[in-house]
């Protein structure tokens, strides 16, 4: 049982922990990104696609990655080079997404593929509670746990990660160390939206495999208010999307074993749950627990006077 | 050689009104690539839209029926806009405004047309109000992001909407379809020239008339624009911004929730799911194009509304997903973000480094 | 000794501000070079175009005698030149050693604390520094900060270091051991331009003196020739002062009363310390001293802005220690704040809006929830032909309009309730002579009508010419008064750099 609910809680999670890192990377270069949402969809729709024509999952995410990619360099380039208003260029995103998706998607509806397997790692997947949850599980969880692993070190330990704080926390500063603040926002933006793109291929490959018009369902917003949960740092990041995880695995299982509650609003509980999160981090935030990077939202202009 | 970019110390009034004009033509060209790819003639497409939307009296009555819930969701958002707050949830508040309705219309045991009005008007106001200012309580409170807030509480409403439609709300002869019962005549506004068209849509143009002298004469529209100019400035000036966060909030959220009394009353007489087919998130489009204006926000909420009228009529006649309107949208606002950038800014070549 | 670098007839100018024109200036090879001026001579905009963070309107640079252009920082720095900005370019949520290795060439992307930290304690080792690596920057000390930026610029082998102000935030010991760091430097061959106003430094360090003035080169001196007198007199100039003619028959009332005020900062440090301060009916208060020295904390002690942590404010019988913005306002204290766009204006409203930013809960400008359009058109007509401000078509937002005529907005509304206290925060900064005239005579003509004002301004000639009395401040203190109509700017000068206290304080 015990088991049964930390599976589903792994599964859950993963494409909001991949979306969550896409956009600590992006925050942490200092664009705000709202586009989440809607580079999930893309991704999702095309790592359907993908698979569904390549007959590969791993061609299927790769698409997912570039088409995410693609559609994140818009992002890039309205809030990096032209410094437009990063709140309204990422809705923009998430409308955009949701509306090609559906034009594109028509096609896909009711198709299948076959998705992610899961591989059970020798050993490992025989321990007990945790083994299935976290050793036999598909390739991309895997990917996600390294990732956690990845970004970490890349932020801390790598000169370009430094270079990339930098670039979110003082531009002004990177500038004077000929660090290209530009450079570094847009790939940070575009790969980071990439990352969310993969997040978004995990629904339609691995949790249900098909493509459903706005499949995301609000995922890619859950990301956006954990990235401040995570105050910037993928490990807390891991820890809040299994949070997430947790409590649709929760809201499934009371759905599946029959209660008196309404299923809407069994439904309702990840959205008021990202609420109450969203405030306990912001008030934490404020007692000066974590540091958003100091430079969010604000665009980079060299010869800015006041 | 090297492209600098230089700050313009002003830029024309000319420039300014040209930008959002040409985003919408650029984005429709642009949008014209997507439909090809997706095997649609675009042209076809876009003469279908203009056919349906205003080719004729019954084409330019739906298109004021589909403006109607844009016009009202749209000031709710600008309001909010003007104070640089972020009401991402109109589309929730358009919801919980028409169950506030319907409410009254189904339960209140009211009788009288106008008193019926009245009260509905008022629970969909007061309902969308307190819907957006939990949003604007937590902003100002503890400065909690009205965007996320505002956004998962539309799922909220949503779902809501849903557990009372499916639940106690049922129609007991609705064969179980997730319906309310319909209204009774008294609950419901009247229609104008055997059209849909109905009296939501001059409540409408009544509440820009309003919010216009709210903002441009009253003492607390004075206020907001101070906030939303200058908050730092405001402060100074001894005005309460909190305070005013959440009241803003909440007009925004009360004047979208009127939208959702408009089309429970106006067009579909009981409350369902899908009453709002998104017009909360084309409202966001339709303030920010608007820039700040009233009047703005009931020309772009016409030309949305043909826009929606025409994504109707495609849907039928392609099976085109009316989603596709948001790729149009989201469309716009990218090139109108583009367009500000030439507003602002001047591109100007310099000479680079070169040794000796 | 040959010239390392060459600037020639720089020009730099931002929209309605000529910052540089026509400076000229070189470096030789190991020389320690002192640029010296006022706040606002063009020092800063001036190093900001040499490391290529401003781009030049005119103008040549020479390195090596090779013309050169730099386009950003980055160009500078590969050719040698960095520098120490006056407002550190440290990120405070990096620790130190990250701050440090962001500045490093060719570290390998993936790094090895261990190396490259030992790299750099040897360096700390040797120049004696004190300076914990692994704390983060906004923990540290301004001096420990700095140290920071020093080691940045000498692990990249510049050959060129510009200091901007390195002393304004040392003690006096930080400040014998920054100098020997900078000998054993200039020993090793590196050039350094060194930015101060403290003659006491610039006569034991420089090996050349170049004077900026307004935007201009005037002068440049070698070792030998000059000293602190000569230097003084450069920096400030001696033309004569216009003192503006003035009714000496002062009132004895006082309306201003600030006994033992203490203000401490975000750091818990003192940025106001125990100051007293007397102002009577109709006087023009002038308050001298060297930016950071704390003359913004006073005026946003009196204005409400910042919590005043010891001390009493009385504003004639009235305690108005504790009062907010808006009330000290009402209680007839005007403020003309420092930093005009982000406190003094909407930008996004008009002229007649911005007007009544304090005053719009007036009767005369409300009818119950609405507001009095008419009286508020009327009262913008009058004040924009009162004070001569240039407004764009009707309801143009003010940010279109100059700084010039932003400040007079700003003026016209802080002056328009007839307040008894003027606390004017540097009300000439960056406007064009006319409009600074303009703002002059509505202060002096304030007072011939009793008001009374703090004037906190940079320019000595300003506060020459409209005071009545100076008070000088350095660290948070009043260290004495000047009389204008005695005194010589040296001497002001020299009470500003702390060196020179006023006996009869």
């Amino acid at each position: 049982m015990v088991e049964i609910l930390l599976d589903a809680t792994v599964r859950a999670g993963t494409p909001i922990l991949f979306a969550t890192l896409g956009a600590i990377l992006n925050e942490r270069a200092g664009i705000i990104n709202l586009g989440i949402e809607g580079l999930m969809l893309i991704g999702a729709l095309a790592g359907f696609a993908g698979t569904f024509y390549s007959g590969s999952v791993f061609i299927g995410v790769l698409c997912a990655f570039v088409a995410a990619f693609v559609a994140g360099s818009i992002h890039a380039f309205i809030t990096v080079p032209l410094r437009g208003n990063q709140i309204v260029s990422g809705l923009a995103l998430t409308m955009f997404g949701i509306g090609v998706t559906a034009l594109f998607g028509r096609g896909m509806v009711g198709e299948t593929i076959v998705g992610l397997e899961r591989i059970a790692l020798p050993g490992l997947s025989l321990l007990p509670v945790i083994g299935r949850p976290l050793f036999e599980q598909d390739i991309l969880i895997y990917t996600s746990f390294i990732l956690v692993f990845l970004i970490w070190f890349f932020l801390y330990r790598t000169r370009v990660g430094l270079n990339l704080r930098t670039v979110g926390e003082n531009p002004a500063a990177a500038d004077t160390c000929g660090i290209s603040v530009s450079l570094y926002r847009f790939l940070a933006v575009t790969s980071g939206a990439g990352l969310v793109g993969v997040g978004g291929a995990y629904l339609s490959l691995a949790m249900t495999p098909m493509w459903i018009e706005n499949m995301s369902a609000g995922r890619g917003w859950i990301a956006v208010a954990l990235v401040i949960f995570s105050g910037w740092s993928s490990h807390r990041a891991m820890f809040g999307a299994y949070l997430f995880g947790g409590i649709t695995a929760m809201q499934l299982r009371f759905q599946a074993i029959g209660t008196d509650i309404s299923t809407h609003i069994l439904q309702m509980l990840p959205y008021i749950f990202t609420i109450l999160l969203l405030v306990f981090s912001t008030i934490r935030l404020q007692k000066g627990a974590s540091q958003q990077p100091q430079g969010l939202g604000l665009p980079y202009d060299r010869e800015d006077r006041k | 050689m090297k492209l600098v970019i230089e700050r313009r110390d002003t830029s024309s009034a000319l420039v300014r009104f040209l930008a959002p004009v040409a985003s919408i033509a650029v984005a429709l060209a642009f949008a014209g690539f997507l439909l090809l790819a997706a095997g649609i003639n675009p042209l076809e497409a876009y003469r279908e839209i203009l056919i349906e939307a205003v080719g004729s009296i019954y084409g330019i009555s739906e298109t004021l029926v589909k403006a109607t819930p844009l016009i009202l969701a749209g000031l709710g958002v600008s309001l909010a806009f003007r104070m640089q707050i972020w009401n991402i949830g109109a589309e929730g508040q358009i919801y919980i405004g028409a169950m506030g309705a319907t409410w009254v219309a189904l339960f209140s045991g009211l009788e009288n047309h106008w008193v019926l009005m009245i009260t509905m008007f008022s629970a969909a106001f007061i309902c969308g109000g307190l819907w957006a200012g939990i949003a604007g309580f937590l902003r100002a409170r503890w400065n909690v992001n009205e965007v996320i807030v505002t956004l998962m509480m539309n799922y909220i409403a949503i779902l809501l909407i849903n557990f009372l439609v499916y639940g106690p709300w049922r129609d007991p002869q609705s064969f179980n379809f997730p319906l309310t019962a319909q209204f009774a005549d008294a609950a419901r506004f009247a229609n104008f020239f055997d059209t849909r068209l109905h009296s939501g849509f001059f409540l409408a143009l009544a509440l820009a008339l309003f919010l216009y002298l709210f903002m441009e004469r009253t003492v607390w529209g004075y206020q907001i624009k101070v906030i939303g100019s200058n908050a730092q400035a405001a402060r100074y000036a001894g005005m309460r911004t909190g305070y005013a966060v959440f009241w803003v909030l909440f007009l925004s959220g009360a004047i979208a929730g009127v939208a959702g009394f408009s089309e429970v009353a106006g067009l579909q007489y009981r409350l369902q799911h899908g009453i709002s087919p998104g017009y909360g998130y084309t409202a966001i489009i339709i303030a920010w194009l608007a820039r700040r204006s009233a009047i703005g926000v009931v020309i772009v909420s016409l030309l949305m509304g043909i826009l929606l009228v025409g994504g109707d009529s495609l849907q039928m006649l392609w099976q085109l997903p009316i989603a596709f309107v948001y790729a149009f949208q989201g469309l716009i606002l990218f090139f109108l973000l583009g367009s500000d950038f030439f507003i602002q800014y001047r591109l100007k070549l310099i000479r680079g480094i070169r040794y000796g | 000794m040959p010239e390392l670098l060459q600037i020639e007839h720089i020009r730099k100018t931002f929209p309605g501000v000529v910052a540089l024109d026509d400076v000229s200036f070189s470096v030789a090879a190991g020389e320690i070079h002192t640029l010296l001026g006022e706040n606002g001579a063009g020092k800063s905009t001036l190093m900001n175009v040499l490391t290529g963070l401003y781009h030049p309107d005119s103008g040549k640079m020479r390195l090596d005698g090779r013309d050169v252009h730099f386009t950003s920082p980055r160009d500078s720095l590969a050719r040698g030149i960095g520098m120490v900005h006056q407002h550190f370019m440290l990120v405070p949520a990096h620790s130190a050693f990250e701050n440090i290795l962001l500045a490093l060439d060719k570290v390998p992307l993936v790094f090895s604390s261990g190396e490259y930290r030992k790299k750099i304690q040897r360096l700390i080792d040797t120049f004696e520094i004190d300076l914990d690596l692994d704390t983060e920057v906004w923990k540290l000390s301004i001096g420990a900060q700095q140290w920071i930026e020093l080691i940045k610029l000498l692990l990249r082998n510049c050959r060129l270091l510009i200091l901007d102000e390195p002393t304004a935030v040392l003690t006096p010991q930080e400040t014998e051991r920054l100098f020997k760091v900078l000998r054993l430097l200039q020993q090793q061959g590196k050039s350094i331009v060194f930015i101060s106003h403290k003659m006491r430094e610039v006569v034991e360090i420089s090996d050349r003196v170049t004077v900026l003035k307004k935007g201009r080169s005037i002068s440049t001196l070698e070792r030998g020739n000059f000293d602190r007198e000569i230097l003084a007199g450069l920096m400030i100039g001696e033309d004569k002062i216009p003192h503006w003619q003035k009714n000496l028959q002062m009132s004895e009332k006082i309306v201003l009363d600030i006994r033992n005020l203490s203000v401490r900062n975000d750091r818990g440090l003192a940025d106001l310390d125990q100051v007293c301060l007397q102002l009577k009916e109709g006087e023009i208060l002038g308050i001298a001293g060297i930016a950071g020295n704390g003359q913004k904390a006073l005026a946003e002690a009196l204005t409400g802005l910042k919590p005043v942590t010891r001390g009493k404010i009385f504003a004639g019988d009235v305690d108005i220690t504790h009062s907010s913005a808006r009330s000290s306002y009402i209680s007839g204290i005007a403020h003309i704040p420092e930093d005009r766009k982000s406190i003094g204006i909407a930008p996004d409203l008009d002229v007649a809006d911005n007007l009544i930013m304090k005053s719009y809960q007036n009767p005369l400008f409300r009818r119950g929830f609405f507001q009095n359009r008419g009286a508020i058109r009327r009262n913008a007509e009058d004040k924009v032909s009162r004070f001569a401000i240039k407004t764009g078509p009707d309801g143009s937002p003010v940010r279109y309009l100059s700084g010039g005529n932003i400040q007079k907005v700003i003026i016209a509304r802080e002056l328009s309730e007839k307040p008894r206290v003027l606390v004017a925060l540097y009300p000439t900064r960056g406007l064009d002579i006319g409009s600074a005239e303009y703002i002059h005579k509505i202060i002096v003509e304030g007072a011939g009508h009793g008001m009374s004002t703090i004037l906190i301004a940079e320019d000595l000639d300003e506060l020459l010419k409209l005071s009545d009395r100076i008070a000088v401040m350095f660290r948070g203190r009043v260290i004495g008064y000047a009389d204008p109509r005695r005194t010589t700017r040296e001497e002001i000068g020299l009470m500003m750099s702390g060196e020179k206290q006023d006996q009869a304080s």
